[in-house]
């Protein structure tokens, strides 16, 4: 199986209990931002829908903090996952 | 040194690892964090911490980079726990090794600071009859942003 063209999703802490998600794999496409995708997951409704800006979503990219408008790859992974509580 | 484990930690070793860990050192600053009782919730009876496998000590080590680039750091140790930790139990380790106490005390504060708001860990307090995910506090990121 190739994954060649596709971007892996992971969640974490409150998003991966209640999405009830730990990942999944998308379609890479031209022009997809981490924000694009975002928008594309809450459209599934239900609790899905609180990553359209309901609540604080972090975002990191191949494992670094990024902004919404970083454009996807074929092979990136990206997380979203609330504000950190470490310490 | 980064370690993120389910296993405790003994203090005093990793006390023992930074005085031997080379020359020039004339200050240890260490930092222990626990469990405790309070928090967005009262009567806790202990937390489930998660992290991010890989992106965490990547952080952590840009963390320890960056203090040694504004304070003279010979050697740093950071160990944070993960999985279920009980009452009163060690989360978390932060230990520098200076020339001088000023930058052995503000590097290994800043390390603290930073990680609270930057390294990918989450808490979630769980109480007797129920358990609730640690919300971001805003001045957890005041005292972060106290350092830019």
């Amino acid at each position: 199986m190739s994954t060649d063209n596709t971007i892996t999703v992971k969640f974490f802490a409150r998003l991966r209990e209640e999405l009830n998600t730990e990942s999944l794999t998308v379609a890479a496409g031209s022009g997809l931002t981490a924000g694009r995708l975002l928008q594309d997951l809450a459209a599934r409704g239900g609790n899905w829908a609180q990553l359209d800006g309901a609540q604080p979503v972090m975002i990191a990219v191949n494992q670094v903090m990024t902004k919404p408008d970083r454009e996807l790859q074929p092979g990136d992974e990206v997380a979203f996952f609330p504000p950190v509580t470490g310490g | 040194m980064i370690r993120v484990q389910q296993q405790d930690f003994d203090p005093a070793e990793e006390y023992r690892a930074l005085r031997d860990s080379g020359s020039g050192t004339g200050a240890i600053a260490t930092f222990t964090g626990l469990v405790r009782d309070s928090g967005d919730l009262t009567g806790v009876t202990g937390l489930f911490l998660e992290h991010y496998p890989g992106m965490t000590e990547q952080v952590i080590e840009g963390l320890i980079s960056d203090a040694s680039k504004r304070w003279d750091v010979r050697e740093a140790r950071v160990i944070h726990r993960v999985g279920n930790l009980a009452l009163g139990e060690q989360i978390v380790f932060v230990g520098v090794c200076s020339a001088h106490r000023g930058d052995a005390f503000a590097a290994c504060e800043f390390i603290m600071d930073a990680l609270k708001t930057s390294a990918p860990f989450w808490k979630k307090e769980i109480t007797g009859d129920s358990e609730h995910w640690v919300e971001q506090k805003a001045a957890d990121v005041n005292r972060s942003q106290s350092w830019e």
